[in-house]
Formats: structure tokens, sequence, C-alpha cells
């Protein structure tokens, strides 16, 4: 089943699951905080616009509730509570550069391949129109995971997590049309209540070691010499 | 009929270098306009060429006579490239000698003999530019090669002929790998052609210009192949990005209303992405040099997205 066979909405679908890749190599490489933020809830937006045209092309009538939830929350909510705590941080003008940024990408490049060669037996089994989705939002779970690997600075890998639950959302409606409306809510309460308690966290961590940056964590002693 | 067809590319190969600087003026125009001057008129690039054709041409007493065929090297070089890339008709024979891989290598060869030519004399700026060109090239021509070859997948053919053939042939198709290899051209176009989060065209004497820091020591004709050899790079790009993307219009059949329409096409098309370049060109500020790997290397990400997502999304099992 070749793209040429598929109805336009099915490739309009592709083309924005591939689009919500891209946008997770921006949140990967992005140095600014409100610039990633940003990033973030373009992803969102355009995991909800997926599901909306996926419920189109479907006729699946439940998962324009996913994607008005997801619109809400992910585009809307969880970037403007981000903007707030960065903003009380006072870390809007903050920059978290990449150790390496060419290598964390082509790393990246890499997990996109290895999602692909994980999903190929997968993609055998004929599913439905999504499945060759199903690879892409691999990718977005195990980029999300890789940022939360490389950046030191606790709101950038929050946003990793969050998208994470981004690539996860676009799984569930990629290879099953969506999850049960009572797993899809309780999940959005789950990111909410830890958006919550991320924010939290931010001002007990800036409290005690008077950076975000986690690193700062691993060290144990309280010694003079050991803090610069 | 083949030697209508012959007729043809000649007129399209002649087309490119008589088209070459009024698409230069119409962005120099658009430009002027997006900042409140009049500018100067859309011809005046025509008229600077024919200026400096008269004008005597001096040669820098260390100069060897490579620094003398460069510019004829260059042009012609470029001029070759652009031949092979449909302008008003597919399926003519010039696109069937060529294909996009020998472009790539006939613009890295006028590169190698600008860079040599911008060395030759000696000078501080001349090797400067040299050897920022070349970094620029280095960077480029991978996610160039790349995006192309993207196209060249879909097409199962790397004759960019048979690419626009069989993208009309498929009609409207949304591709990502296509969105993806759009995006990565037009980075590498704007680096490729000196434009301005690159390099700016309309500099002159500062420290940061690159293509003409090169040029410095040419006067008389040799500075106008030069400059000429740079519009049609232009136009190269433009008619690429123009007729692979948007192919709609072109002539798939050599008659002349299918040609009349297809000169038509590709005039608005260009029109259009001219404007577009013009108004990129205003909004943004030309970055430093040391930015501009990181500016190639999303050139060369979005082109390997473009790959990945034609293997993953578009062929299927």
């Amino acid at each position: 089943m070749s793209i040429t066979t598929l109805p336009l909405l099915q490739q309009l679908v592709l083309v924005l699951a591939a689009i919500v890749l891209f946008t997770s190599f921006v949140l990967l490489a992005q140095a600014r905080l409100v610039s990633a933020i940003h990033a973030f809830a373009w992803q969102g937006a355009l995991t909800a616009a997926a599901t909306a045209v996926v419920a189109v092309a479907g006729h699946e009538p439940h998962l324009y509730f996913s994607a008005a939830l997801t619109f809400l929350l992910k585009a809307l909510l969880i970037p403007w509570m981000l903007h707030r705590l960065v903003a009380r941080l006072a870390l809007d003008r903050h920059v978290d550069l990449l150790r390496h940024p060419a290598l964390v990408v082509m790393a990246a490049v890499a997990l996109v391949i290895f999602s692909y060669w994980l999903v190929l037996p997968m993609v055998r089994l004929e599913l439905a129109f999504t499945r060759n989705i199903v690879a892409i939002s691999l990718a977005v779970v195990l980029i999300g995971l890789l940022m939360m690997v490389f950046r030191q600075q606790a709101v950038a890998q929050v946003l990793g997590f969050m998208s994470m639950e981004n690539g996860l959302f676009l799984a569930a409606v990629s290879a099953t049309g969506g999850m049960p409306l009572v797993v899809e809510l309780g999940v959005a309460f789950d990111v909410l209540v830890a958006m919550v308690l991320f924010g939290v966290f931010f001002f007990q961590i800036r409290d005690s070691i008077d950076t975000l940056d986690v690193d700062r964590l691993n060290r144990l002693t309280e010694s003079l010499e050991d803090e610069r | 009929m083949n030697a209508t067809a012959w007729l043809l590319a000649i007129a399209q190969a002649l087309l490119y270098v008589a088209l070459a600087p009024l698409l230069v003026g119409w962005v120099r125009k658009v430009k002027a306009r997006l900042q409140n001057r009049r500018g100067p008129p859309l011809l005046q690039a025509y008229r600077d060429l024919y200026k400096l054709f008269g004008k005597e041409t001096r040669v820098a007493h260390t100069a060897s006579p490579l620094f003398r065929a460069a510019p004829y090297v260059v042009f012609i070089a470029t001029w070759l490239a652009a031949m092979a890339i449909p302008l008003l008709a597919v399926d003519l024979p010039t696109a069937a000698i060529a294909d996009i891989i020998v472009v790539v290598g006939l613009l890295a060869l006028a590169r190698f003999f600008l860079a040599l030519a911008g060395m030759d004399v000696g000078t501080a700026f001349g090797g400067m530019g040299a050897s920022r060109e070349m970094l620029i090239a280095a960077l480029a021509e991978p996610a160039m090669l790349m995006a192309v070859f993207t196209l060249a997948m879909t097409a199962h053919s790397t004759n960019l002929s048979s690419v626009v053939d069989a993208h009309l042939a498929a009609g409207l198709v949304l591709r990502p790998s296509y969105l993806f290899a759009l995006g990565a051209l037009l980075l590498v176009a704007l680096a490729e052609t000196g434009r301005i989060p690159v390099d700016n065209p309309a500099t002159h004497l500062e420290l940061t210009m690159v293509h003409e820091a090169m040029i410095l020591e040419y006067s008389g004709r040799h500075l106008a192949l030069m400059e000429w050899a740079a519009q049609i790079k232009l136009l190269l790009y433009g008619v690429l990005i123009v007729n692979v993307f948007l192919p709609w219009g072109i002539a798939r059949e050599l008659l002349p209303a299918d040609l009349g329409l297809g000169f038509a096409a590709v005039v608005v098309k260009l029109l259009l992405l001219g404007a577009v370049l013009a108004v990129g060109e205003t909004v943004l500020a030309k970055m430093r040099l040391f930015r501009v790997p990181a500016f190639l290397n999303l050139a060369l990400l979005l082109a390997l997205l473009g790959l990945l997502g034609h293997v993953i999304l578009e062929v299927g099992a």
C-alpha cells in the first residue's frame, strides 16, 4: 500500500505525523526555553490536528473529543502554565545549550531508524492506513526520552517528558483508533497533575540548590570546594 | 521532431541567460518597495552588465592565466548546469543528457574555479572569501544531495525531467518527504546563492562578505561574467524549486500552446518565489558566519527526515 493509493485526508494525517516528528527535533535542539515551550505547544496542536483528521477520515466521532481535549491541554493550558512558571522563575532569557548539538541530533535520527526497524514486523500485519505512524510515534517517545537524558535544565526535561506523552497519544490514536474515554480522561488528568507537581518541584529544587540545573543534584556533599 | 526538440532546448538555454538578470532586478525592486524606497528600474541588472562589458578589463600583476580563465569556466559550467533543469518543457534532449547529480557536479566545478580565482591574486579578502565559500559549500552539498535523493527515490530516477513527469502523473499527492525536501532545498538555495541569512548580496567592503570578497579583484567583462553566472545560479535554484515541487503548467508536449502556457506558468511562479525571497531578506538579519553550520545542519536534518519519511510513511509494506 503506497501513499499514492490513499485518499487525500489519510495522506494529510501522514504529513501531520511527519511534522510532529520534526517538532520533536526542534524541541531537542532548541536552546531558548521560551522557544522550546512554543515548539511544544505546536507539537500539541499538530497532534490534536492529526487526531481530528483521523476522526474525519476513519469516521470515528469519539476521536473529536480526544482532539479537543488534547488541543486544550497540550497546546493551550500546559504551555501557558510553563510560561508562567518560567516567568516567575525569571528564566525568560535562559539559554540551555546542548554540549554536542550535532551528535545529539544524529542520535535522534538513529532512534528514528531504530523505531522503524522495531515496528517493521507490525507493519506487515496490515492494520489500518495509520499503521505507518506507529514508527513515528515511537520515535517521538524515544526522542523525548533522549531529551530528558541530555538536557540539564529541569524545565527542558519536563518538556521532554510531556512530548513523550504526545508520542504515546499519537501511537494510541494511530494503532487502535484511540483509547477508551475513561482512560483518556485519566491520562489527561494525570498529565495536568504532573504539571502542577513539577511546578512545585521547580521551586523546591531552586530553593535547595539555587539553580534548576539538575546535574547539581548528583552531588551528595555540601562542602564548599565541591560546589563550583 | 528531433530537430525541433533540439531547437527548443537551445532556446530554453538562451532563455536562462536572458531571464537571469530580470529575476535579480525583480527581487531588488520588491525589496526596495518593502523598505519604502523606489528602487532601481527592473532592467537595471541588464544595464549594469552592458556597462561592465564596455569597460576596460584590468588584471593584477600577480595574476596567473587561471585568473583570466576562471570567469569563462564559471559562467559556462553554471550555464550547462542550468540547461539540464526543465524550464518550459519536460523531455528536452538537454535534460536527457544530464541528471541532477551532474548538475550538482557542474555547480561544484564552478565553485572550485571561483574559489581558486579568489585565492589567485593573493589578497587577504580573496583568500578569506574562498575559505568561507568552501566551508559553506562543504556543508550545503550533502544536504542538497540528500534532498535530491528523496525526490529521486519517489520518482525512481535521478533525471529531473522524469522526476517532474512522475510528479505530474501522480496528480495531487501530499507527500511528507516532499515537504521536508522543499524545506531543505530552500535553505540550501539561500546558502548557495549567497542570499541574506548567509551572505549579503548588497554589501561591499565589509568583513562579512563571502561571494563579493572572491570577485573583488575582477573588473570589466570578467566581472560581468562572474555577476551573470551568479544571477544564472539564482535562477537555476529558483526554477529547480518551483518546477520540481510545483510542476503544474509545464509543457509535456512540444506544442506552441503548451509551451506558451509553460512559459507563463514558470514566470508567474518565479515572480512569486522572488517576492517571497525579498520578504524573507527584509525580515531576516544576516547571521554570524559561525552560525552558518547550524543553519546548514538544519537543512541536512530536514533532508534526512525527508528520506526517512519516504521510507517509513510512503512506501508501505
